[in-house]
């Protein structure tokens, strides 16, 4: 636990206009909510598909966030991953209640960061990209032409192949892929190098979900993510990167509620 | 949850009336900023809590509905949103840097129901005696604000004090002041700049509410006086185009001597504000960082502008004049007294908190009752940024120093003879300051979460 802020005191993230989506349960059954981030390139419309409507219709209050730069929210120049969990943060902390924190993708380094930020009710971290060289040597393995530019500050181009399953027809997973946006060269980089985040506050219980045929992240990963926290991570066995709209996304955001259900622990 | 009382059976009495035991349950008293933070991180180390609050909303002062709220209409926020938000529940960002008196209410009033703390408090509740009882617990007597229904006594693991030390206005004995025939009214009782529309006023009291009501006066008066005791370095709110306390810790991060930021800060105020002098203004007579900060960027500005004339201290009243040191008399409608608060703790014995004569609590880091382990005080701090992050810290280290000593009562005895109980006092700040009633809680916002964090981190060790 870290008191002295220095930089969260003399230099304040600038704040920019922020894209929230959010689907509510017709009847307030008194369910946390819950706020979804998504990772690198895509937007909140990722989980506006099928998620929220799902967790809205068993209960949940459920939002879906837009870092900045991705989505419908604004940019500024140079964004960090500091940037992104101030944005992250000011999403939860306007939400009536204590909220839950799911990430996906690099989203689930952007919630490890923001929990050191804010104390949310409990947090998971859906096919965790949480950086490192493993995460280039796979990338660059399953789609160097994608790949390669981002190390110069280019774009990183996630391909159809990594992201989805067979099971996601083809026409349907090219139209996601095409929506697909970027982060900055900056993030992209700290995704490489970056300092390990800050210890939770208030001490949430964390589930890891992910699919052991994940084309980005390896099961390996998603066994050390879920360690950390004490846990073995939530398989779904033949999808794909993309849990929240591949074919079945239906699954893990099942388990997800059903693990809050149960009291997230 | 259980907040429910009327069920628990008395089992204990004393003196005669029944006790009823709230078993770990802490009691927190008050439901201001202190209050709620110390319900939120006591409920964040598993600890159940009854907090006792004499009105009948959260806030404390920054709810102007409250009688003994101190703001006035157009009080805003001296320190910068990074200063003055809990760290782990920023403003909303597309909130001014220094928002309104309101929006911290507003603020307030969400994170209260944000972390669902309001199941927590009891509403127009005052609490009238805090006394040890067997086994350092506490029994709590409260009673209905305003005296009504009868008393009742709770007895509980520990107690945490947030009830505020800028509710009970402080008024110097001034010679002659009852007969002076003109109003005089503490700042307290100032709400709003049109009671000062076509008057003769005096402002008394150079802190930053007195500085903020002479501005006004210069707006709607017909005439302000504005008495300081001494000289101060007034800060601007914005230095090079950024919010000054921004500014101050760029400059702290560099961890550069304090003679050294001393002469440095003063040399921008120097170049930013000027010289004081020039403008009928006494040289401070001391260092920057020597008293509580002043930030106004108005006062001068107004100076400028004749709408505010700088005169020295009172020395008495007069029938339809005041006196001042150098001889010279003004003869004003309305005094504002801005001359500050209190602090005071009814309820408790002064011994509890090892208070001096004069009524100064002497605790550890100004919070930690070196007598009563299960006592403290949340938020007794004057700092030289905004207090709200410094009481979030002291009530997690209260939480868990509570929770420790639950746990592992043999190690947590180890870590308060070792760590709280020899513990010299000590003021946590940099600079000297002035010791003035004024600068009794004065910390500097750096200095003093390194000692919280030592103390933290010294529990989390203490733990393992």
């Amino acid at each position: 636990m870290r008191l002295i802020r220095f930089e969260d005191w003399a230099k304040p993230i600038a704040p920019v206009r922020r894209e929230v989506r959010s689907a509510t349960p017709e009847l307030d059954e008194g369910k946390p909510p819950v706020l979804f981030v998504p990772g690198f390139g895509h937007g909140a419309w990722a989980f506006a598909e099928f998620w929220l409507e799902h967790a809205a219709g068993r209960g949940f209050p459920a939002h879906a966030v837009s870092p900045r730069g991705h989505g419908g929210s604004g940019d500024t120049p140079r964004a960090t991953l500091r940037a992104y969990t101030h944005d992250v943060v000011q999403a939860a902390a306007s939400l009536p209640r204590q909220a839950v924190l799911v990430g996906h993708g690099a989203g689930a380094l952007v919630v490890e960061r923001a929990l050191a930020r804010y104390p949310a009710r409990a947090a998971v971290l859906a096919a965790p990209v949480l950086g490192g060289w493993a995460t280039l040597g796979v990338a660059l393995r399953r789609n160097p032409a994608g790949t390669l530019p981002a190390i110069f500050g280019g774009r990183l181009r996630l391909s159809r192949r990594q992201l989805f399953s067979r099971a996601t027809p083809e026409a349907v997973a090219r139209g996601y892929v095409e929506r697909l946006g970027r982060a900055s060269a900056r993030a992209q980089w700290q995704l490489l190098l970056h300092r390990a985040p800050e210890p939770a506050v208030g001490d949430p219980p964390v589930l890891v979900v992910g699919s052991p045929d994940d084309r980005v992240v390896p099961a390996s990963a998603l066994t050390r993510a879920a360690r950390r926290y004490g846990g073995a991570p939530l398989l779904f066995p033949g999808m794909g990167h993309d849990l929240m709209l591949d074919a079945r996304w239906r699954e893990p955001i099942d388990a997800i509620l059903d693990w809050l259900e149960k009291g997230g622990s | 949850m259980t907040t429910s009382t009327d069920h628990d059976s008395a089992t204990l009495w004393r003196d005669g009336r029944p006790v009823y035991d709230r078993g770990e349950t802490v009691c927190v008293v008050g439901a201001g900023p202190s209050g709620l933070v110390a319900i939120k991180n006591l409920r964040e180390c598993g600890f159940g809590v009854d907090c006792y609050e004499r009105d009948t909303g959260v806030g404390g002062g920054w709810n102007w509905r409250h009688d003994r709220s101190p703001v006035y209409g157009s009080a805003h926020l001296i320190s910068s949103k990074p200063f003055t938000q809990y760290p782990d529940f920023p403003m909303p960002d597309d909130w001014p840097d220094y928002p309104h008196h309101s929006q911290v209410l507003t603020y307030l009033e969400r994170y209260a129901d944000h972390f669902d703390l309001r199941p927590h408090i009891w509403f127009g509740t005052e609490v009238v005696k805090v006394e040890p009882a067997d086994g350092m617990r506490w029994d709590v007597t409260t009673r209905s604000t305003g005296g009504y229904g009868a008393e009742r006594t709770h007895r509980y693991a520990a107690v945490v004090v947030a009830n505020g030390h800028n509710w009970s206005p402080s008024l110097p004995a001034y010679e002659g002041l009852d007969d002076f025939k003109g109003k005089v009214i503490h700042s307290s009782a100032y709400k709003d700049p049109a009671e000062l529309r076509g008057k003769r006023v005096l402002v008394i009291g150079g802190g930053n509410t007195g500085c903020d009501i002479a501005v006004e006066a210069a707006q709607q008066a017909t005439r302000c006086w504005h008495s300081t005791r001494r000289g101060y370095w007034y800060a601007p709110k914005y230095v090079f185009g950024r919010p000054a306390d921004q500014f101050n810790d760029a400059v702290l991060r560099l961890r550069l001597p304090l003679r050294l930021r001393q002469w440095l800060l003063q040399r921008t105020l120097r170049l930013t504000v000027g010289d004081p002098r020039r403008f009928g203004m006494r040289r401070p007579d001391h260092k920057v960082f020597e008293t509580h900060p002043i930030v106004n960027s108005q006062l001068i500005y107004q100076v400028g502008h004749g709408g505010v004339a700088p005169v020295p201290d009172v020395a008495r009243f007069r029938s339809y004049s005041v006196e001042l040191t150098d001889g010279t008399e003004v003869e004003p409608d309305l005094v504002i007294a801005a001359t500050g608060y209190r602090p005071r703790f009814e309820f408790l014995a002064p011994e509890a908190l090892a208070a001096t004569a004069e009524g100064r609590p002497r605790l550890h880091l100004h919070a930690f009752s070196r007598r009563h382990p299960t006592l403290a005080v949340a938020g007794l701090l004057e700092s030289d940024s905004g207090i709200l992050p410094l009481v979030h810290w002291q009530t997690v280290a209260i939480a868990r120093w509570l929770r420790l000593r639950e746990a592992a009562p043999q190690r947590a005895g180890e870590f308060w003879a070792g760590s709280v109980a020899k513990e010299p006092d000590r003021r946590w700040t940099g600079a000297k300051v002035r010791d003035t009633p004024r600068h009794w809680f004065e910390v500097s916002h750096v200095d003093y979460l390194r000692a919280l964090q030592k103390m933290i981190d010294g529990l989390a060790g203490a733990k393992a």
